[in-house]
């Protein structure tokens, strides 16, 4: 049984795996993985989660989407939400948190940082 | 006479009961001195008996331990101030080997994608992921050597069409020079770097040991990228290497594959 699940949503197999990788460093956590912003609402409606990580350029549903829908579901609207991203602009990183994302972290990725915002998204110590 | 006598006699006795007196008077006053004389050898003997110390002694003595306290104290802040050092060291080392760590796993990960796969067209995605994700460049180009004409072509691009990088020719300009040499070039000042197809701010040769199949040419980083940290050169290298090795086995499956299909089209117009 995993203390916590964490969903990665991102079209790059590359990037979801980087991700994960630095990820799987805190105990007990189970990944899940998702191509798109339609594939993460897919897993979402599967089962509980306690962290999103997602990328914002992705086919089908981007990112930013995929933040609105579950910020305006009653069902998910508590789930913590992390933007990873190329997207560096200050107004991007605004319109992302503005729409209800908890943080935003710009690429080349940084596996310390990933860890340090998903523990402290995770309530970890 | 009797008369006379008798005065004498008495005044004698007068005289004699003076001296008597006088004598009992001193000797009174001999016992009271030996009392007190008495007494103070007891109190003498009393202190010496209880090893009370004279107070200037023990002054003394309390200073000489206060002088050693104070060094033992000093020895003890100065370890704890060696131990600190050491400490603080050992901090930086620790955080130098996860930065390591981090960088082996990236470069673990994008090796393993590159080689998960023997499509042409796939490999050279997966070098463009890497790229912008673990190099952070936003535009570039991967150009491949023709061994026949000896020229450079880009094969793939991002952030600018491919149509727009011509092609260069071996050991001419800095991507051919990057590319006859196998040395890795860097702008000497990436903040007044403006893109030039020839001059790429970085140009990295794709190398499998010592033979070099094409470059990879960077034109611009992500704004959030400002400079290149000292890993990343080393990373630079390493992937290149990699990458070369993923793109030149995927040409001989490709081509291997092209091969097989024609031969087995001849096949096959020949026995059915």
């Amino acid at each position: 049984m995993s203390d916590y699940n964490v969903l990665i949503v991102e079209d790059s197999p590359t990037m979801r795996q980087l991700i994960a990788f630095a990820l799987k460093r805190i105990r007990g956590v189970r990944i899940v993985e998702a191509n798109d912003g339609v594939d993460g609402l897919k897993k979402l409606s599967s089962e509980r989660f306690d962290l999103i990580l997602t990328d914002i350029n992705m086919p089908i549903m981007d990112g930013l989407k995929l933040v609105s829908l579950v910020r305006n579901d009653a069902n998910y609207k508590t789930i913590p939400i992390v933007v990873i991203t190329t997207e560096g602009a200050q107004e991007d990183r605004e319109r992302a948190l503005a729409l209800g994302a908890n943080d935003y972290i710009t690429k080349p990725i940084q596996p310390t940082k990933i860890l340090d915002v998903a523990k402290n998204l995770l309530r970890i110590a | 006479m009797q008369k006379d006598d008798e005065r004498l006699v008495h005044s004698r006795g007068e005289e004699f009961l003076q001296v008597f007196k006088k004598g009992a008077e001193f000797t009174q006053e001999l016992l009271r001195e030996n009392e007190r004389l008495r007494f103070r050898v007891l109190e003498l003997e009393k202190s010496q008996v209880s090893g009370e110390p004279a107070p200037a002694a023990e002054l003394k003595k309390l200073n000489e331990r206060i002088a050693d306290l104070e060094q033992e104290k000093q020895e003890i802040l100065d370890r704890i101030k060696h131990v600190e050092e050491e400490n603080q060291d050992f901090a930086a080392r620790y955080l130098e080997i996860e930065d390591e760590n981090n960088n082996l796993a990236n470069l673990y990960i994008a090796s393993y994608q590159l080689h998960s796969t023997l499509d042409f067209k796939e490999v050279l995605q997966i070098i463009t992921e890497i790229i912008i994700n673990l190099i952070g460049a936003e535009e570039f180009a991967i150009m491949l050597l023709d061994e026949k004409s000896d020229e450079l072509q880009a094969v793939a691009t991002e952030g600018i069409e491919r149509s727009e990088i011509p092609s260069f020719r071996l050991g001419k300009g800095i991507i051919g020079t990057v590319a006859q040499s196998g040395e890795n070039h860097f702008a000497s000042d990436f903040d007044s770097y403006e893109r030039d197809f020839s001059a790429p701010m970085v140009c990295i040769p794709l190398k499998i040991k010592e033979h070099v199949i094409g470059v990879l040419a960077i034109y611009k980083l992500l704004m959030q990228k400002k400079e290149f940290a000292a890993v990343d050169y080393e990373l630079f290298t390493l992937l290149a290497g990699h990458a070369a090795t993923a793109i030149f086995s995927s040409r001989l499956y490709s081509d291997s594959e092209r091969k097989l299909s024609t031969i087995q089209g001849f096949i096959d117009l020949l026995t059915k």
